[in-house]
């Protein structure tokens, strides 16, 4: 992918496929003992940063990631203003630590399409024509990574959009459901998405049936195709519920107290 | 560029059309433009081709060089992609390091190539864990008017297919050129297809005017056993339903097929 001779493996990124019988057993059991329609443990936590408009964080398997929203404020520079609605900046990115060989802080190419691709995947439900001239910006930290962190890094930028108390359409939900072993699973981990044949993350509003991120990368025929995508929204909708009793668990039961 | 009201006119009348099934040059909603594609056209790169789709004009240079294998992966030889929008293709290119359209460009053309495995990179080691081949494809964008992505996917196939490798030996570990050539060697042909929503209709192969109104878009590369290897989805702030990408994805098994035969025989 890259011209530069030192490649750290990284997650989704792969040269070629190797051999993936191993990943599922004859009962349909994974490495890490799931099946295949099952999600990794998720913790989700709401309004983690003090200085922060909005916050969250989120466990996800190994995965843990922190996302701080600021805004709408002040457009700059400038010249990124629109007349008609807020913009979203947002900035993707992992940290040094977070890959078995470090990566390096710059930003690289997958960074920079992934910042593009989740603002893409949450400027739908976001109400940016409330905010004209504005900026929205979302930062996702990657502390540690086990795939799927372009799933697990938009769920938690909804939930501190959402802390950030934006207005939005419904929050947007992500998981990625792919094949490994020869077979659709939900959720995978870092092995089964470098070893495993394919990879198709989904971002889902679940009340408005968009789907605001989709990508692929792999073979999949169009009915493994198909039967990917339903899973991954499936996965979704379970987030979905872990997502509003996160924000209900800081709004609900504490918050009123606090204020 | 240009400003948030010409836009809203634009994009008003545009879906007015697409309600009654018409677009504004006169295209029905699944019909590309005219593709024409020349071979060759760049004598000191090893592989290239111009693509002309409508007025979208792309050059796609391919470069051989050599290199060190990725450690996790030493048999194999390398392919990097790389986009360029160069200034004189648009108003609204400037100069400067990639930015975000370009490089999303290159990594979807690139997982398109890659994902399908349409290069044979195994053929391309020379010694594992040493000296492999590097295949740079260089997408060069002259012209843009709508629709980089499929026209760009379009002409690196082209540019792959003319590429002709240097014949050599390996003397003591180094590359020794022999005379004649030989193709590189191909495994597969990946098309890519992207569709435009607006309001509620899907369109392929936008024009600049219908890029510009598009609410979003989902680009679906397909190999030529008709399976898909790259999904991208992208460009605004819109959003597909489910029914739209079973839609999109059974409209692409035939416009891939369909275009794969207009790229692989020029």
């Amino acid at each position: 992918m890259k011209a530069n001779k030192k490649k750290p493996k990284k997650e989704g990124e792969k040269m070629t496929s190797k051999k993936s019988e191993k990943l599922i057993d004859k009962k349909g059991i994974r490495l890490d003992g799931r099946k295949v329609d099952e999600l990794r443990p998720v913790k989700m936590e709401v309004g983690v940063l003090p200085n922060a408009d909005g916050s969250a964080y989120l466990e996800q398997g190994r995965n843990k990631i922190l996302v701080g929203v600021y805004g709408p404020k002040e457009a700059h520079p400038r010249h990124i203003a629109q007349q008609d609605r807020a913009v979203i900046q947002c900035r993707y990115h992992m940290a040094p630590f977070s890959v078995d060989e470090r990566k390096s802080p710059a930003p690289s190419r997958r960074d920079i399409e992934l910042s593009k691709v989740i603002r893409e995947a949450l400027e739908p439900a976001v109400f940016l024509e409330y905010y004209p001239r504005t900026s929205i910006q979302v930062y996702i930290e990657i502390l540690q990574a086990d795939g799927g962190t372009r799933c697990a890094g938009i769920t938690t930028a909804a939930l501190a959009l959402a802390d950030a108390g934006i207005p939005m359409r419904d929050l947007v939900v992500a998981c990625a459901a792919g094949k490994a072993g020869g077979k659709i699973a939900l959720d995978l981990m870092d092995t089964e998405d470098k070893v495993g044949e394919a990879d198709v993350p989904v971002a889902f509003m679940p009340n408005l049936n968009a789907v605001t991120l989709l990508q692929m990368d792999g073979n999949l025929s169009v009915d493994e195709f198909n039967t990917a995508v339903d899973m991954a929204i499936g996965g979704c909708k379970k987030l979905y519920e872990i997502q509003k009793e996160a924000l209900k668990s800081k709004y609900v039961s504490e918050g009123v107290k606090e204020e | 560029m240009t400003s948030t009201i010409v836009v809203n006119v634009k994009k008003k009348r545009i879906t007015e059309l697409l309600a009654g099934g018409k677009r504004t040059d006169g295209r029905g909603v699944n019909d590309y433009r005219e593709i024409q594609i020349e071979s060759g056209v760049i004598e000191r790169a090893e592989g290239s081709a111009r693509v002309r789709l409508g007025k979208t004009e792309i050059i796609v240079g391919v470069k051989i060089g050599t290199g060190t294998p990725f450690p996790d992966t030493p048999d194999t030889g390398v392919l990097t992609v790389n986009a360029e929008l160069v200034p004189l293709a648009s108003p609204s290119f400037e100069p400067g390091p990639p930015g975000e359209d370009a490089v999303e460009l290159a990594r979807v053309v690139d997982r398109g190539i890659r994902e399908s495995k349409a290069i044979d990179l195994e053929k391309l080691c020379v010694e594992s864990g040493k000296l492999v081949f590097v295949v740079f494809v260089d997408v060069y964008v002259l012209n843009h008017d709508g629709n980089l992505i499929d026209a760009s996917a379009m002409a690196a196939l082209a540019a792959l297919v003319n590429t002709k490798m240097f014949k050599y030996t390996v003397e003591e570990g180094e590359i020794v050129k022999k005379p004649g050539y030989t193709p590189l060697p191909m495994l597969d042909y990946p098309i890519a297809v992207t569709f435009a929503k607006i309001g509620n209709k899907l369109i392929l192969d936008t024009g600049l005017d219908e890029e510009q109104v598009m609410d979003a878009r989902l680009t679906i590369t397909m190999n030529k056993d008709g399976n898909i290897c790259a999904i991208q989805k992208g460009g605004g702030s819109g959003y597909f339903t489910r029914e739209e990408i079973s839609e999109a994805t059974k409209i692409a098994v035939e416009k891939t097929a369909e275009l794969r035969k207009v790229v692989v025989k020029s």
